[in-house]
């Protein structure tokens, strides 16, 4: 049995909490090592739960193909059994890129890995509607890995492993990187966040948004609207969800006093976890939800947020 | 660029006047100079290319007869709440708009207040489609809520993207049997054509299973298109999306034809409209009633069988589609004063003066685009004047309106104060079960 | 410029995924297809691409149901060419789908591949980069932004929170699009109905596929769903789901 590699992931310096994530998963399935490409030395004291850290020098910031490169080097340094990938804008290229060099076997969209004698990854594919099983035979083979999978604590130990270094082969040269571009801080995509929590008509007044603000800061997520909330001045249109605003799929959407008007609902029932808290049990918010609390709203806000802190 | 004047040419005008140089009406010598006529003279240089331009395209022509008296402007609905009148258009051709491009081509909601009162027959009813379907046409921007509704009546036959195969689950609720007319073709009296927001909106669900038992308490044979019904297009058509409508009522009418019925049913005065005036041109004519005209010929019979109270104050809000468009006021108020116990009475603006829900002529698919061009919805206006006339229940007889007034009443503050029903609802309530 | 905008037919989440007798894939008898929302996104874009210069746009699609109607709509929207792959399954997963359509795509000799990012059913990786390691070209996905000027696109890839990177890549090269400028235009009814008429799809075989790297559906399933929300009753449990997906 080969080793699992997994493919560490950075932005701006930091290492990505699905680095963490994917060593977790990892050390389950076998002896982990981890390919850090354009990395640092103190990148590398944050990965003790891998048993192995194989190093690219590259350039700090991404870039597909010479990252692409750069793990197919790895990838014949180490010969994995499993190559585990995020399932992020970057982890995607990477592991495309490698499916391609190597012609290994790939599987998306995973959230759960097996290895014993083949390799099995289970994906939920079409929205969420289909649980898929895929056979990826004996290895090499290739998982990109959805985010919040696994545990990232599983896999966050500080450490000195063993560190090797690879030596990058040049990519073809048709790519450059020439700059991150961060975002402005006041306009915020709702579409883009992982988490949203939404509020509706039962709020109160203008003042009782700033409870759902505190929990939305302690979630690292952005607070959205039906569309009263929109009319009434009290958040920017920017922020409506629903059939005459924005259409969004976060991970998490927590709907604090929206009933769940079809308007509504068109434009956020893709999520995939809906969590309703409402004061009326009859609400059709219920229908669609997969967690619902009947309760006041301000109480258990108020009461998650201090859960969270 | 060529300066084209202001006055029309004497063959254009709509209708002739006759000088004479002396009178005498009723033996009484009006001769005089003050009715002498001065030739038409060029008042001032325009561009009127844009306006030309409009009434070059068929079914727009009418636009060229304002001569802005701005009758249109105090019944407009629009303009009430917002900066938009058919007077208003006019002059800003003058002024070189391109409508085409322009925020106040999706304005009207067709609700034909306008040309009740316009003396020039300025009709912007066939003006706006015109106007809308050059603009599709030529890949005009067309705002993205109504964009997203085109889409989903392309390829689901319904406004809402909903699965085609579901447009009859609401009849499993209904308590009664339903005939699928589409499963088993057996000859019916009345083929019910159910309609969209019937069929899927959760209110419209309510309605339908409504109308359902009712025809049924009444002993009707009737029967639906079950999943093969699709959107009767109206709304589409008068949005400016024609070749949509054309390809829904094809369908439609090649289903109805297939079908042994006597007379057609339908919940919405969109579809009554369709097919009463539009479906004909396209080669299916057809015996049809909006529901309220159906029930209200067969009041010996249904009168028997309301023996509920619902002793409540109500008012009704006429549809565009029912009323101005088709000439009927007395069938729903005929089954409202029907209903035992009922004290009921009229909004101020009722009737051929009704106000419009701002539903019409694809306004039902652009509440996000209006919000930055009126300072209320109309909906919002209309509830108001229900909660002015002392109304504890808002009736309604178009599908669209229930859950566009519902709305209105929750943002307006009204909840609870105004309950927004369909009447056919209504009557339900009244019938033992 | 001649842009290349591949296209694929997905099936239609709005209907309920029936899956096959065995279960180890989805029932397509019953599906009804429609185009993938992101190849819809990499249209517009080359659409306006070819707007604001000078570029010819070919739509090319595997043969299928309904094939024909989402590239004569194409067409509709300002395609200039809409070619047809057959011989080929359009239901392959993008592994083998990259070796056809590059097989196909090659001979057009063409500047820029725009590709949709991604699709509801992929599960063996992205069409944009697979594709682009057949045709020997380089390929950046998830962006959103793009501008050609000369020989050079310069794109905004997308990374988690906002953040985005600007990278300038040499063409030929293959982008996988997250989404256009704009929404993607509407195609009038009767546009369509008229191009149905007038205009032509050129047809071209598969080819020889070679050896494709497969990976096996052993096994497909709906997910577990009760009968609406599950109800909690404390703030500890919400916190618990929260934890669970990774959130909090």
């Amino acid at each position: 049995m080969g080793d699992i590699l997994v493919v560490a992931e950075h932005l701006n310096g930091q290492l990505d909490e699905a680095t963490f994530e994917l060593i977790g998963m990892a050390n389950g399935l076998g002896n982990t090592v981890v390919a850090l490409i354009g990395g640092t030395d103190e990148m590398v004291s944050q990965l003790g739960a891998a048993s192995k850290v194989v190093k690219v020098d590259a350039a700090a910031d991404f870039n597909p193909e010479t990252y692409g490169a750069a793990l197919g080097a790895v990838a014949d340094a180490v010969n994995p059994q499993v190559v585990l990938t995020t399932g992020s804008s970057m982890g995607m290229e990477l592991a495309n890129s490698l499916s391609a060099q190597k012609s290994w076997p790939l599987a998306v969209a995973a959230t759960g890995v097996s290895a014993n004698g083949s390799v099995k990854a289970e994906a939920a594919l079409f929205g969420g509607k289909i649980i898929a099983t895929t056979d990826l035979g004996s290895g090499p083979c290739i998982v990109a890995v959805v985010g919040g999978s696994a545990p990232a604590d599983a896999g966050r130990k500080e450490g000195s492993p063993a560190v090797e270094t690879v030596d990058a082969p040049a990519g073809a040269g048709k790519v450059h990187f020439k700059k991150l571009i961060m975002p402005e801080s006041a306009d915020v995509d709702i579409t883009t966040k992982d988490v949203l929590v939404a509020i509706g008509r039962g709020i109160g007044s203008k003042d009782d948004i700033e409870v759902a603000e505190e929990l939305a800061e302690a979630l690292d997520a952005a607070v959205a609207a039906s569309r009263p909330i929109i009319d009434a001045g009290w958040l920017p249109k920017s922020r409506q969800v629903g059939k005459s605003g924005l259409k969004v799929k976060p991970k998490v959407y927590i709907a604090l006093g929206i009933s769940g008007a079809p308007e509504h609902l068109e434009g956020m029932k893709n999520s995939s976890t809906i969590i309703a808290i409402n004061s009326d049990k009859n609400a059709p918010i219920f229908d669609v939800a997969h967690y619902g609390m009947v309760a006041d709203l301000f109480d258990v806000v108020e009461e998650l947020t201090e859960a969270l802190d | 660029m060529i300066f084209k004047t202001m006055v029309r040419k004497e063959k254009e005008q709509k209708s002739s006047y006759v000088e004479k140089d002396s009178a005498i009406v009723d033996g009484i010598d009006i001769s005089g100079h003050w009715n002498k006529m001065y030739q038409p003279r060029e008042i001032m240089n325009y561009d009127v290319t844009p306006l030309e331009d409009l009434r070059a395209l068929p079914g727009a022509e009418s636009i060229g007869n304002c001569y802005q008296c701005a009758q249109c402007i105090g019944v407009c609905p629009i303009d009430n709440v917002g900066d938009y009148g058919p007077r208003k258009i006019y002059r800003k051709l003058q002024m070189g708009m391109n409508l085409l491009e322009s925020v106040d081509l999706w304005q009207c909601t067709t609700c034909m207040n306008c040309l009740r009162v316009c003396p020039k027959e300025v009709n912007m009813i066939d003006i706006m489609p015109a106007a809308r379907e050059k603009a599709i046409l030529d890949g005009k921007e067309v705002p993205a809520e109504l964009q997203e509704m085109f889409q989903n009546c392309a390829e689901y036959g319904n406004p809402m993207g909903e699965s085609p195969r579901k447009r009859a689950r609401w009849a499993k609720k209904a308590d009664v049997e339903v005939k699928d007319l589409s499963k088993n073709p057996e000859p019916v009296d009345v083929l019910w054509f159910v309609g969209d927001y019937y069929a899927y909106h959760g209110r419209g669900n309510d309605a339908a299973q409504a109308m359902a038992r009712v025809l049924t308490k009444l002993g009707v044979n009737f029967g639906t298109l079950g999943a093969e019904e699709r959107c009767d297009g109206d709304s589409q058509r008068l949005a400016g999306e024609k070749g949509l409508y054309e390809m829904l009522a094809e369908h439609n009418i090649e289903k109805f034809n297939s079908l042994d019925f006597k007379k057609m049913v339908v919940s919405g005065p969109h579809a009554y409209n369709a097919i009463k005036n539009e479906y004909p041109k396209m080669g299916g004519t057809y015996d049809v009633d909006h529901y309220t005209q159906f029930l209200s010929a067969m009041m010996d019979k249904l009168k028997p069988l309301m023996t509920k109270e619902f002793g409540k104050k109500v008012t009704f809000h006429d549809p565009c589609y029912l009323g101005r468009h088709n000439g009927e006021y007395e069938a729903p108020r005929t089954l409202l004063n029907a209903i035992p116990g009922i004290q009921f009475s009229e909004m101020f603006r009722n009737k051929e003066q009704g106000y419009c829900c701002g539903g019409g002529g694809g306004g039902m698919w652009l509440d996000g685009f209006m919000a930055d061009n009126i300072n209320e919805r109309l909906s919002e206006n209309r509830v108001k004047e229900a909660i002015a006339v002392g109304a504890e229940v808002l009736a309604v007889c178009c599908p669209y309106e229930v859950s566009r007034f519902e709305d209105a009443v929750k943002s307006t503050g009204n909840e609870g104060k105004l309950e927004v029903l369909d009447i056919i609802e209504i009557i339900d309530r009244c019938i033992e079960e | 410029m001649k842009i290349v905008v591949p296209l694929k037919q997905v099936p239609d989440l709005v209907e309920d995924l029936e899956l096959n007798d065995d279960g180890t894939g989805l029932d397509y008898e019953y599906l009804k297809m429609k185009l993938n929302e992101w190849d819809d996104h990499a249209l517009e874009e080359a659409i306006l691409t070819k707007e604001a210069g000078d570029a010819e746009v070919i739509a090319v699609a595997l043969d299928g149901e309904d094939v024909d109607k989402m590239l004569f709509t194409a067409l509709a929207k300002g395609a200039d060419k809409a070619v047809k792959i057959t011989g080929a399954n359009p239901y392959a997963g993008n592994h083998e789908m990259a070796r056809v359509l590059a097989n196909a795509i090659s001979g057009m000799s063409p500047d820029l591949v725009l590709v949709g990012v991604q699709s509801a059913g992929d599960s063996d990786g992205w069409l944009a980069p697979l594709l682009a390691a057949h045709l020997g070209m380089p390929s950046v996905s998830v962006v959103t932004g793009l501008q050609v000027s000369g020989n050079t696109a310069t794109v905004h890839k997308e990374y988690s929170g906002g953040i985005m990177a600007e990278f300038d890549v040499d063409l030929p090269g293959v982008i996988g699009i997250q989404a256009a400028r704009q929404t993607p235009r509407y195609a009038p009814v009767s546009k369509v109905r008229q191009i149905q008429q007038s205009a032509t799809i050129e047809e071209v075989a598969a080819g020889d596929l070679g050896d494709v790297v497969t990976s096996t559906v052993e096994e497909m399933k709906h997910p577990e769903k009760g009968g609406g929300a599950k109800m909690l009753s404390d703030v500890e449990e919400i916190v618990e789901v929260l934890k669970e997906k990774g959130v909090a």
